[in-house]
């Protein structure tokens, strides 16, 4: 009934499940992530119906952009994804360890792609896309930011995570918050393919 | 010995700021959003005494503009919905047979942030700039250059804040609907009013977020000159109203929905019988609340979107009046031949329909495109949602409140003083209201502080005025009538209809903590009803008796919310070094909430014995 009668002994195969709590942390994730689908499906057609709004004698999309980098973020974020999948299959065989292990790689690549992300803004305000040069540019920073933002969230989530197992180790409780983390990361994940496909590509070809 | 966690629990203030009970916060709903419905009806009783005549100069032409757009968005966002939040939080576990809310914590961090939103609205009155473009912030008017001071700041932010909490709230119930109920209460077992939840929690999962959106691009406007809306950096006025309706738009089943729920409760309970049609009934208030994010154009049938788009959206409009009308004739063949008793609840029950009914006739006429060219803004628009909003909604509440306040606080308000608050609120509602529908007709516009004598206008608005008045004493007979039956002893039984047919009337008024000393069996819909057909004085439990695990009471809640206000203020007066500690102490809450267990403790069934909440 509690989080309390499989403590001491050998985990369930699906921990994340096996008690009330973490059933209901699940579902509860999951139905969060469809209203934070709500708001990047805004975010989105914010952003398409401003994108041509660019405005006298600032940089376009397509003179902004520059693929190589951004295919490069792109690369490292969906490896982030395979990594936290490996997490989760750890947890599910109950190999704290390796968990760990691909937890840290994960964070790692995300921060290595919000480093890119702050080059890579750093560099269009030089070029002269500011937040405020056009409706174009505000849309972009705000979709591509709120994203931005979220990665930023989760790779401080996922470590406050790690700390804690490395602290209380795997159970029942700490289970189902690392499960809902990783469905967090895939969820941020495929925002980012659809501003990959929506904001850049689609930016470079038309 | 594992479970012996030693969990302080408080009493007096401390606990009413700690309590993650949801009977408890759902207390705390009512008050804060009773608080809030009589400051958004003094505002609407100042509204009306400056148009009770021609040319008044009873407030000034930028007092009205505040007053009328915290009229608004106070009843919409501070008051209707909280009050619905009090019963959901007061009702739904205990319809369902469930000890407890899924996220018990984050229940008590919705009503934080919602309040704490509230309040910083409202503090806009003593900073002396008030939101003042409307409930709807439309732009040109809600933008830096047309409305510079920091009144439509307020808005964005003490909105946004409110907003956090009411999608907790929805993401909560979905979960504890979905998990949480009771052996054998199946999808179709559950009550109407636990299914108006349940379907209302889904609007706001999938309704706020759009609100968010747009508010945070309002605020990047306004705070950091981001040109969304503003048309000469090429931003986009009419994505404002877009993003607005889609919200919007379902906003409005949000707010009738859980009505809905309530009438269907009242009606079926006072006619002594089994709800006409429970199945169509599920399946409208489903089909309702799908086509409701299929219409949000019906708000801008003038802004220009073309017929072709004006036609599909006002088919669309149309299409609702099917699953509501299916709605009105359960009600009606609910009462058909049951042995109607006319308790003060069940008065306003069945003086929603008729109210309602006209409400959506207006409705209809104006989901015709071409019709609405001469409806729109004019008065017949204020007399329209006011009949489903105060006609339909806030019936519903009062019939609710009436209904479930001994479940509540263990009292049973005087039915006298009930059925004459229904009689003046009902009176005044019609003759505030009905009449502006032809004010709307000749051409009186919306929105305006004052008009020219010699239209025809002058009678009419009189008689609005009086109606008005007669509605706040209404209100006032209500709280009189919650006042007298405070100083009653607490005497309610668990059943004081003596006609309960669900499960919140199995156990004492009000529930004890935990709910259920033993989680109940469900035999059937009207599961309470059921069994004493069957000649059984109560549930069947579903479980022995045994130790009851109960989460621990949290300061968390309001720190984070009172972190959310200071950040607001700083963000709005560009003290980022104030806004950034209002965010550290919300994330640094959340930080703390992360890293601590809470084991929650246990009630032994020897304590089960203890009475309820303490109201
Ligand atoms: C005491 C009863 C009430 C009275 C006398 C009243 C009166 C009014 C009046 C006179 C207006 C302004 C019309 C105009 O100049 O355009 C108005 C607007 C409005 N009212 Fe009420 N009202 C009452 C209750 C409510 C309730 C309970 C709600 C919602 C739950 C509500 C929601 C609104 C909204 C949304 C507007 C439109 C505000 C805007 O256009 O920005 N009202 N009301
Ligand atoms: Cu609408």
């Amino acid at each position: 009934m509690s989080a309390h009668s499989h403590i001491d002994g050998q985990l369930p195969h699906e921990p994340e499940k096996a008690t009330l709590e973490g059933r209901n942390k699940v579902l509860g994730f999951w139905l969060f992530l469809g209203g934070e689908t709500v708001l990047f499906g805004t975010l989105f057609a914010a952003f398409l119906a401003l994108r041509d709004q660019v405005g006298e004698g600032n940089p376009t999309a397509n003179e902004l952009f520059q693929l190589p980098i951004v295919a490069i973020a792109t690369f490292i974020l969906l490896t982030s994804s395979l990594t936290s999948v490996f997490a989760i299959q750890a947890l599910h065989r109950n190999h704290v360890k390796p968990m760990i292990v691909w937890l840290i790689v994960t964070v790692a690549l995300g921060a290595g792609f919000l480093g890119l992300e702050i080059y890579e803004f750093y560099h269009y305000v030089h070029e002269g896309h500011g937040f405020t040069t056009s409706a174009f540019s505000s849309s972009f920073y705000t979709l591509v930011g709120f994203h931005g933002a979220h990665v930023a969230f989760g790779v401080a989530w996922i470590s406050i995570l790690i700390a804690q197992t490395l602290r209380k180790g795997l159970n029942l409780v700490t289970a189902p918050k690392l499960y809902v983390a990783g469905l967090y990361w895939h969820f941020i994940d495929v925002v980012w393919v659809f501003i990959f496909t929506v904001v850049y590509l689609m930016g470079k070809v038309g | 010995m594992a479970h012996a966690h030693a969990v302080k629990r408080y009493s007096g203030l401390m606990d009413w700021l700690t309590t993650v009970d949801h009977k408890k916060i759902g207390i705390l709903y009512l008050i804060a959003g009773g608080f809030f419905f009589l400051i958004g009806g003094l505002e609407a009783i100042l509204i009306r005494i400056q148009l009770w005549q021609p040319l008044n100069d009873f407030i000034s032409e930028t007092t009205y503009n505040e007053l009328l757009t915290m009229h608004g968005t106070t009843m919409i966002f501070l008051a209707a919905m909280p009050i619905l939040f009090a019963l959901m939080n007061a009702i739904v576990p205990l319809q369902i047979g469930a000890r407890d809310v899924a996220f018990p914590f984050l229940n008590a961090l919705g009503f934080w942030t919602f309040f704490f939103g509230g309040l910083l609205l409202n503090i806009s009155w003593f900073v002396g700039s008030v939101p003042d473009a409307g409930w709807t912030s439309y732009l040109p008017l809600a933008s830096p250059t047309y409305s510079d001071g920091h009144g439509v700041d307020f808005y964005v932010i003490g909105l946004q804040i409110a907003g956090i909490g009411t999608l907790i709230g929805g993401i909560n119930f979905l979960v504890t609907i979905i998990n949480m109920r009771a052996p054998g209460m199946s999808f179709m077992r559950m009550p109407m009013f636990t299914w108006a939840i349940f379907i209302t929690s889904a609007l706001i999962l999938f309704a706020f977020p759009a609100l968010t959106v747009g508010l945070a691009a309002l605020m990047f406007d306004r705070l950091f000159a981001a040109n969304f809306f503003e048309v000469g950096n090429g931003g986009n006025a009419v994505l404002w109203e877009h993003i607005f309706w889609i919200f919007g738009h379902p906003e409005v089943y949000i707010l009738i929905l859980p009505a809905f729920g309530v009438i269907s409760e009242v009606i079926s309970t006072f006619s002594r019988k089994r709800l006409f049609g429970y199945s169509s009934m599920v399946f409208a208030t489903v089909l309702i609340g799908f086509l409701g994010f299929m219409v949000w154009a019906h708000h801008m049938f003038t802004t220009g979107l073309g017929p072709v788009a004006n036609a599909l959206f006002s088919i669309a409009t149309m299409l609702i009046a099917v699953p509501t009308g299916i709605k009105i004739f359960n009600w009606l063949f609910t009462m058909w031949g049951g042995s109607i008793r006319f308790t003060a609840a069940n008065l306003f029950g069945i003086g929603f329909i008729p109210t309602f009914v006209m409400g959506g006739v207006t409705g209809v006429m104006l989901a015709a495109a071409p019709a609405d060219y001469q409806y729109h803004d004019s008065y017949f628009v204020v007399a329209h949602f006011h009949y489903v909003i105060v006609g339909g909604l806030v019936l519903g509440i009062f019939a609710g409140l009436h209904y479930w306040w001994p479940k509540m606080f263990g009292r049973m308000l005087n039915e006298g003083l009930g059925k004459l608050t229904f009689w003046t609120f009902y009176i005044g509602f019609h003759l505030t209201f009905f009449v502006q529908h032809f004010l709307g007709l000749l051409g009186m516009p919306r929105r305006i502080y004052t008009y020219q004598d010699n239209l025809g206008f002058n009678n009419m608005n009189l008689i609005s005025t009086i109606g008005a008045i007669l509605m706040g004493v209404g209100t006032i007979i209500f709280l009189v009538n919650i006042v007298v039956t405070a100083m009653r002893p607490k005497d309610a039984p668990n059943d004081p209809w003596e006609d309960g047919r669900t499960l919140e009337w199995t156990i004492s008024s009000p529930a004890p903590e935990y709910n259920f000393a033993q989680t109940p069996l469900v035999r059937g819909y009207d599961a309470y009803w059921k069994e004493k057909m069957d000649g059984n004085s109560g549930m069947t439990p579903a479980e022995p008796i045994g130790p009851i695990h109960m989460p621990s009471p949290s300061i968390l809640p309001l720190f984070m919310s009172i972190g959310l206000f200071i950040a607001g203020f700083g963000f709005m007066f560009s003290n980022y070094i104030i806004g950034a500690v209002g965010l550290l102490v919300t994330f640094g809450c959340m930080f703390l909430r992360s890293i601590i267990d809470d084991h929650g403790f246990h009630i032994e069934p020897e304590e089960l014995e203890d009475k309820g909440v303490k109201a």
